[in-house]
């Protein structure tokens, strides 16, 4: 297959999703504008527009009419798509919770941007690590190639797990940024991504009564649901790896599943994080390295399912920093999620980069070595 | 065209033994959307009192398909829906069966742009004045004067008219119609499931604990709403405003039933007083006259 031609051009973060969404030949689309998603939906408008795409382009209101929109096409049997940011994602949040609950294989594009006040269009990830218990699958790219393979993944795993997925990428630094990208050909994404089944999780067909939602006739059928949807996500965890191997073989690209490693070999220490500043974290380990800190990464391409097990393999290592590019009451949700798994002792907490404030490979060097000679366990940087 | 109520279709689509408290105005209607559209329709219910009477899961006493759906979310799944189908190539309607609250006040964002967009969805607000599944509070369609455990000395302000808003997003059609007259409904949403875009029909349907009346008498204040003129039936098709019998003979108000039949049925008016009464009836005057203005102006024929 690899002998097909492929497309190597030039496209923003933005565009990529597009161009992945359109090749993944979705029934129903609905957007509603937020800075710093909107052109994902516009280059997708225009592709219905121009015919290049056979699918309904919905104009709504909100955010949360847009995943209802994209919800009732998917339990009526279509592949939909939809894409938000920030506020537009918490309009969103009832909504969240209820396609989940429903096991709607939807694919939503999340371009990460702060929240407010004050009113600031910049990255961050707290938009998207505040829907990590919904229930939703939660993909994370770290380059505008990565951007346009995990979307094209993301409609497999939810039309495969039945669990819906979000797709992150980092406001501007991907959305608005123009990389180059490898298209693949239209036949090997058909191949990969055969059109879904329509009769799954429900068939919703006139004259065939169902009732999806109505009132329990014994709570413990609703908790057998709630744990059922625990298991669908153990279960994607393996889906998630083969779905990347596979596409590995279709494209070349395999990412390694849950995480990427970097430089884990002979590490006793290692950096966790997750998005597009991976790749200045990454700088930071080379040169660390350079200086013989015995220092490697762990990127988190998904943080749900949580990746439990690979990052349970960093505990015989001496220390692990856990970059957040988020904050909670709590400390940084990343670092809070990894003790978890390797306990607090293991674990130094870094949170920067917030607001959309740049922070650079160098800033990752310093903030690497500072947190393996120190003793602190959360660093607000 | 006239429906002949011994032809009605004698497949039920409501079965018996379903959760709902007894003379309940919705179940009625509902019966009549399944003898309309029983095959065709694929039915988005938002929380209110429908989404709980359906019977229990896993099992329904429906038998239509019904997605439940969050509140303010009805129109816009509906949406969803019809476009899938369309994509698809499913033959099938999407219809809301949506209560006042879900539609006039929370989910109204949503119907307004499903309106505006003439999405190809049916719309039933099934009305029963208040939002009943949570105990009769006040909504936007409680009229003037009545008790809700929200406005325990009767509510001040107006009933929002839905149906007229609706008319005036242009869309192909509107109607309101009473489950006290079942084959003017079955007829409108015959008529109306024909049209493609957005159809919307205000279901007035009484509710006898909210309403405080005795539940064998659902039909009969149906029926009293409508000839004390209270509630007024019409229909506007593609262009053509009509106003519906008996509303159509009740022009003239010499001819309407005094508002107090109407009234004194119900426990949740019995506080008012003569004079309130009597503004009652100057409001409902009024209503008349700007509806008769307002379909002159909006008739395109």
């Amino acid at each position: 297959m690899r002998a097909l031609a492929v497309l190597k051009t030039a496209l923003t973060g933005n565009y990529a999703v597009a161009h992945a969404v359109k090749m993944a030949r979705p029934h129903v689309i609905a957007a509603y504008p937020i800075t710093p998603q909107t052109t994902i939906v516009e280059k997708l408008s225009e592709f219905v527009e121009r015919g290049e795409l056979k699918a309904s382009f919905v104009n709504v209101e909100s955010e949360f009419s847009a995943l209802a929109v994209v919800y009732g096409a998917a339990m009526a049997g279509a592949r939909s798509f939809t894409a938000t940011s920030s506020h537009g994602l918490f309009y969103m949040y009832e909504m969240l919770w209820w396609a989940a609950g429903s096991r709607a294989p939807i694919v939503m594009a999340v371009v990460t941007r702060t929240i407010g006040p004050p009113w600031n269009i910049h990255d961050e990830h707290n938009d998207i690590l505040a829907i990590r218990d919904s229930g939703w699958a939660i993909a994370m790219a770290s380059s505008v190639q990565e951007a346009f393979d995990l979307t094209v993944q993301a409609f497999k795993l939810a039309e495969r797990a039945y669990v819906p997925v979000a797709v992150g990428l980092d406001g501007f630094v991907l959305s608005h940024t123009v990389e180059t990208v490898e298209l693949p050909p239209q036949e090997v994404v058909d191949k990969f991504l055969p059109p879904r089944n329509p009769d799954l999780p429900l068939r919703l067909r006139p004259g065939e009564p169902i009732a999806m939602g109505n009132l329990p006739s014994d709570d413990r059928i609703h908790a057998e649901h709630l744990k059922n949807i625990y298991k669908a996500h153990q279960e994607a965890k393996k889906l998630v790896k083969e779905i990347d191997s596979e596409y590995g073989e279709l494209t070349g690209r395999e990412y390694g599943g849950l995480v990427e490693r970097f430089e884990l070999e002979g590490a006793k220490y290692a950096v966790i994080c997750m998005g597009a500043w991976c790749g200045d974290a990454k700088e930071a380990v080379k040169s660390l390295r350079r200086e013989g800190v015995p220092v490697g990464l762990m990127r988190l391409r998904f943080v749900r399912p949580f990746p439990d097990e690979e990052v349970e393999a960093l505990s015989d290592l001496d220390k692990v920093v856990v970059f957040d590019r988020d904050i909670t009451p709590a400390g940084g949700i990343l670092g809070r999620e990894v003790a978890s798994v390797l306990g607090r002792d293991k674990v130094v907490n870094v949170v920067a980069g917030l607001a959309g404030v740049d922070f650079k490979a160098e800033e990752f060097r310093k903030a690497v070595k500072h947190a393996i000679e120190g003793e602190e366990r959360l660093m607000l940087l | 065209m006239s429906v002949r109520i011994d032809l009605l279709p004698k497949k039920k689509y409501v079965m018996p033994g379903n959760s709902a408290c007894a003379g309940c105005g919705m179940m009625i209607g509902l019966k009549i959307l399944g003898m309309a559209l029983g095959e065709e329709a694929v039915l988005s219910i938002p929380a209110s009192c429908a989404s709980v009477v359906q019977g229990l899961g896993p099992k329904s006493g429906i038998a239509m398909p019904i997605l439940n759906v969050p509140f303010a979310s009805a129109a816009s799944v509906a949406t969803g829906i019809s476009e899938a189908f369309k994509q698809l190539g499913v033959n099938g309607k999407a219809v809301v069966w949506a209560g006042d609250g879900g539609t006039a006040d929370i989910g109204f964002a949503a119907v307004s742009a499903a309106a505006e967009r003439n999405s190809d969805v049916l719309y039933i607000m099934y009305d029963n004045e208040a939002y009943m599944n949570t105990g009769i509070q006040r909504s936007s369609e409680t009229p003037k004067g009545a008790w809700t455990t929200t406005t325990p000395t009767g509510k001040r302000e107006a009933k929002k008219d839905v149906a007229l808003i609706l008319l005036a997003h242009g869309v192909p059609y509107v109607a309101t119609a009473s489950i006290a007259y079942p084959q003017d409904l079955y007829r409108k949403i015959k008529r109306a499931s024909e049209i493609r875009g957005f159809k919307f029909i205000h279901l007035f349907a009484p509710c006898p604990p909210g309403w405080l009346f005795d539940p064998s008498l659902t039909v009969e204040v149906a029926r009293k709403a409508v000839e004390t003129g209270a509630f007024i039936l019409w229909e506007y098709d593609n262009g053509e405003f009509k106003l519906n019998p008996p509303s159509s003979s009740l022009v003239d108000k010499k001819r309407r039933k005094p508002l107090t039949e109407y009234l004194k049925l119900q426990g949740r008016f019995a506080h008012l007083t003569e004079e309130q009464i009597r503004q009652m009836e100057e409001e409902i005057d009024h209503k008349w006259e700007f509806l008769l203005k307002f379909a002159q102006a909006a008739s395109r024929r």
